[in-house]
């Protein structure tokens, strides 16, 4: 069986059009499906290694794909294709499993950028199952998030500092999937922004820029100046000195439902 | 409409009936009853007449009888009887033989004694010697079809003269010599009673016209115009005139049915305008949401495209730049389609922490505008270094103005006062905190979003009592007590209660109620510790160690108190309501309901306290 790159599974004809192109562009093999049935007939008989799914399709939505995978035991990253109006769906999709999400309409840039992170990220899911066998110390591959943090999909984590007050970074693993960061672009200090939606902007060093999704909603009341100095603190100390925003939370019960509990790393 | 015209006709024409009926009774009952009396007294008259025509004629012709001047005697009943109305005069003697008569013809005949003539007396075998004036009379007719005939016996006794006359015709020993026998005919009598008849029957007939057109003229008045006027009302709000009222039609029934209806309509056409403007945002909405839709994937197209012939085409500076604008423009539309979503999803609660202060302030400067017009000036006394809240400012913004507004309206012009203060408060969890998770020793959750208590979630547990299964579902607000029990729970026994799922018990075997001693239940309330409560559904008892702990917790107060017109008491429990209005047809009735709503959500209280004529003042709390 011939493993190609890329799965895109919409119902919209030009998108599939549109990232077929990209990918073809980049050098990847990709292939669309208009219906997710058609997509799962396809998962049958060839393998992928990324699949890049839209939320709301007439058959079946995006979710009961995930959930068909891990039926069929397809361990394949999957990222998000969804419309703006499902930012609650977009951030259930990430509890659920998925990997990454692409609000619709995107540019080239941001869809490479969210690819390759899929792609990277694959990659250190294949070193990890490699060094389950090998003791070995040394070969740690990323840092997990200590145990009474919570974090949004891979992504992003956040901590209770005190009451009423959160504070919240990017996870190790997030950091790996993309390459060195260049520059750090903030939000500012009272601004305001909801749980899924990006509030950092990050450069990398093979030009891409990197979307950072909030794992939580609420007002930004500290930022970690350091970062804007010295970008590199944020791979060095991701969970503590690499800090981003220290903020007050808008509506945390309701946030908190889609938060996975980073003790769940270290089983 | 006609149809039912007929109907209410019809009620007219039972009325007109049943009066009838009764007066046909009560007049038939009178005329019989007056007829009977009337003709008796007529006939006692009569009688009376005759009678004394009878003695006049006896006494009249005693002397003649006496002398035995036949001739004279004669002469005297002949006279008598050419009156009008005698029939027959006759005296016969004790054997029967006629003696004098008016007819001549029938002198020296002999009358059979068992005639109706001689009946009065002769009935037993041994006649009467004496006979009452009131048996004297008899009523009969010569034949069916002849008037009616009053025929009176007058006894002629033996008296000292009669014994002791010359001629010496009667011994002393008789008793009665003969009877002087009058006949008169009682036509008059009849036609009287007749006459009077048929005046009552006049009189009968008349009075049912007069009454059942009396009836029918009321009934018009007083039934059928107001309830044409009521059809003519429902038959506008059918076709959806809800602005159409109903005239006054009085005090009566339909009057106050005519005044419900107006209010009934009042209602309607206010909930109407409610509903046409929530429909309108939330198609707004829909329309916002779907066009935005609909745009974002052909502008997906065009983006990716656009931004992926850029890269093909780096090495072209000249379409690169037009691209880059083609690029540009549709990340704009991509923004403005953001715009659009975000309002359709405005109805989302946006919690973020403000200042209160603030949210005053900028409700004061919405107002600005009303205030200006009745020069009132609004007193601000907020409690200098308040905590900030985490609401949603919209919605508190929207509760601020509302109840501005309705303060505005309340109070005089130039005289009101509106005074605004806020405070920090301490209330104690009780009545208050909500239990917003809840799980059984494993660990399945309790919440039931089903059935609400208060609009919140409740919490459902399983419980055997007696034999008898059921669900309750507990009040999630620590120290309210408002659970529903799905079943017949007898009060003052222990329940056994169970997780619905798993049928662990919830039951703590070693601990007892400290009021009354009955078993008591516990699950956990992550993270919050662990809650207790009273089986006996008598008993009320419940503890939240955690939430007691914490004590009492700090909540910003807001009074909004003016010195208007004021909220009538029997009002005042139904003011959050929706559609319950004190303004008429200014407001809509739901101003309060959401307000509470807005409140509830942020699980603050509202309260209210009026004084007619006195003013308002509510109370806001909202958790720190």
């Amino acid at each position: 069986m011939e493993t190609k790159d890329i799965l895109i599974i919409d119902d919209e004809e030009v998108i599939l059009d549109a990232v077929k192109k990209i990918g073809k562009m980049e050098g990847f093999t990709v292939e669309a499906a208009l219906n997710p049935l058609l997509a799962l007939d396809m998962l049958e008989k060839e393998n992928y290694k990324l699949i890049l799914c839209d939320i709301m399709m007439p058959e079946m939505d995006g979710f009961q794909i995930i959930d068909e995978l891990y039926k069929r035991k397809l361990n394949i990253p999957v990222i998000m294709i969804t419309g703006y109006s499902t930012v609650e769906n977009a951030v259930k999709s990430l509890y659920k499993g998925a990997i990454d999400f692409i609000p619709k309409p995107f540019t080239f840039d941001e869809l490479m950028s969210s690819i390759s992170r899929g792609f990277k990220y694959l990659e250190l899911q294949k070193q990890i199952e490699g060094t389950q066998y090998n003791t070995s110390r040394d070969s740690i591959i990323y840092v997990p998030c200590p145990p009474k943090y919570m974090k949004l999909g891979f992504t992003s984590w956040m901590l209770l500092e005190q009451e009423g007050i959160a504070v919240m970074g990017a996870t190790d693993l997030f950091l790996r999937t993309v390459d060195t960061i260049t520059n750090i672009e903030l939000m500012k200090k009272d601004d305001v922004f909801y749980q899924g939606n990006s509030c950092v902007k990050l450069e990398s060093a093979d030009g891409l820029i990197h979307r950072f999704m909030a794992p939580i909603g609420g007002k930004i009341i500290e930022r970690n100046e350091k970062l804007i100095e010295n970008v590199s603190l944020l791979e060095k100390d991701p969970y503590f000195e690499g800090w981003i925003y220290r903020l007050i939370p808008a509506d945390i019960e309701y946030d908190m439902k889609y938060l996975i509990p980073c003790s769940s790393d270290r089983i | 409409m006609k149809r039912i015209n007929q109907g209410f006709h019809k009620i007219g024409v039972k009325l007109i009936v049943a009066v009838g009926l009764a007066t046909i009774i009560i007049i038939g009952c009178y005329s019989y009853i007056n007829l009977r009396s009337q003709s008796n007294m007529l006939l006692s008259e009569f009688e009376r007449h005759a009678n004394q025509l009878s003695e006049t004629i006896k006494k009249a012709t005693r002397i003649g009888m006496l002398k035995n001047e036949r001739e004279q005697t004669f002469g005297i009943i002949n006279m008598i009887g050419t009156e009008k109305g005698i029939k027959k005069i006759r005296i016969f003697n004790k054997e029967g033989e006629i003696i004098y008569s008016n007819d001549s013809t029938q002198v020296g005949k002999m009358v059979n004694k068992k005639a109706e003539s001689c009946y009065a007396c002769h009935t037993a075998d041994q006649p009467l010697e004496k006979l009452p004036i009131d048996n004297r009379t008899r009523i009969f007719r010569v034949n069916p079809d002849s008037t009616e005939i009053l025929g009176v016996m007058n006894p002629i006794y033996n008296e000292p003269s009669c014994w002791n006359s010359d001629c010496h015709v009667h011994p002393k020993s008789q008793k009665v010599l003969g009877v002087l026998d009058i006949t008169m005919c009682l036509k008059d009598v009849e036609q009287a009673q007749r006459t009077s008849t048929i005046k009552l029957i006049i009189f009968a007939i008349t009075s049912i016209l007069a009454l059942s057109l009396i009836i029918a003229f009321f009934v018009h008045k007083w039934l059928v115009q107001p309830v044409n006027t009521l059809m003519e009302a429902t038959h506008e709000i059918g076709v959806g005139n809800l602005n159409y009222r109903v005239k006054d039609l009085g005090n009566n029934e339909l009057g106050i049915l005519g005044r419900a209806f107006n209010k009934m309509t009042k209602r309607l056409a206010e909930a109407r305008i409610q509903l046409f403007q929530s429909d309108k945002m939330a198609s707004l909405g829909r329309l916002a949401a779907g066009v935005a839709h609909e745009i974002n994937n052909p502008l997906t197209g065009v983006l990716t495209y656009a931004s992926f012939l850029q890269k093909r085409l780096k090495k072209d500076p000249e379409i690169q730049e037009d691209l880059s604008v083609i690029v540009k423009e549709t990340i704009r539309s991509r923004e403005i389609v953001k715009g659009l979503l975000d309002f359709a999803r405005q109805s989302v609660p946006k919690k973020n922490e403000v200042s209160i202060d603030e949210l005053i302030d900028n409700s004061i400067k919405v107002t600005k505008n009303q205030l200006k017009l009745k020069h009132l000036e609004i007193v601000k006394e907020t409690q200098p270094d308040l905590p900030l809240i985490t609401v949603d400012a919209n919605q508190i913004q929207q509760v601020f103005i509302n109840l501005i507004v309705n303060a505005i309206d309340a109070v005089p012009s130039d005289k009101g006062q509106i005074r605004i203060s806020t405070s920090l408060v301490k209330l104690s969890p009780l009545g208050v905190s909500q239990i917003k998770n809840a799980v059984c020793r494993k660990r399945h959750s309790l919440i039931d979003n089903e059935i609400k208590i208060g609009g919140l979630p409740s919490i459902k547990v399983q419980a055997t009592q007696n034999g008898k299964t059921g669900f309750i579902n507990l009040d999630p607000i620590y120290g309210k007590h408002n659970h529903q029990y799905g079943f017949t729970v007898v009060e003052g026994k222990s329940i056994e209660m169970y997780c619905p799922r798993c049928e662990v018990s919830l039951n703590d075997s070693k601990k007892v109620c400290p009021k009354c001693g009955s078993n008591i239940y516990t699950f956990e309330v992550p993270p919050n510790g662990m809650f207790e409560g009273c089986t006996n559904k008598a008993c009320n008892w419940e503890r939240w160690q955690a939430m007691d702990e914490v004590g009492e917790k700090d909540y910003v107060e807001i009074k909004i108190a003016d010195n208007g017109s004021g909220i009538p008491e029997e009002d005042l429990p139904r003011i959050f309501e929706p559609f319950f209005s004190t303004k008429g047809q200014k407001g809509t009735g739901l101003g309060l309901a959401i307000i509470w709503g807005i409140i509830d959500n942020h699980n603050g209280t509202i309260n209210v306290e009026s004084k007619v004529n006195k003013g308002t003042t509510f109370t806001i709390r909202l958790p720190k």
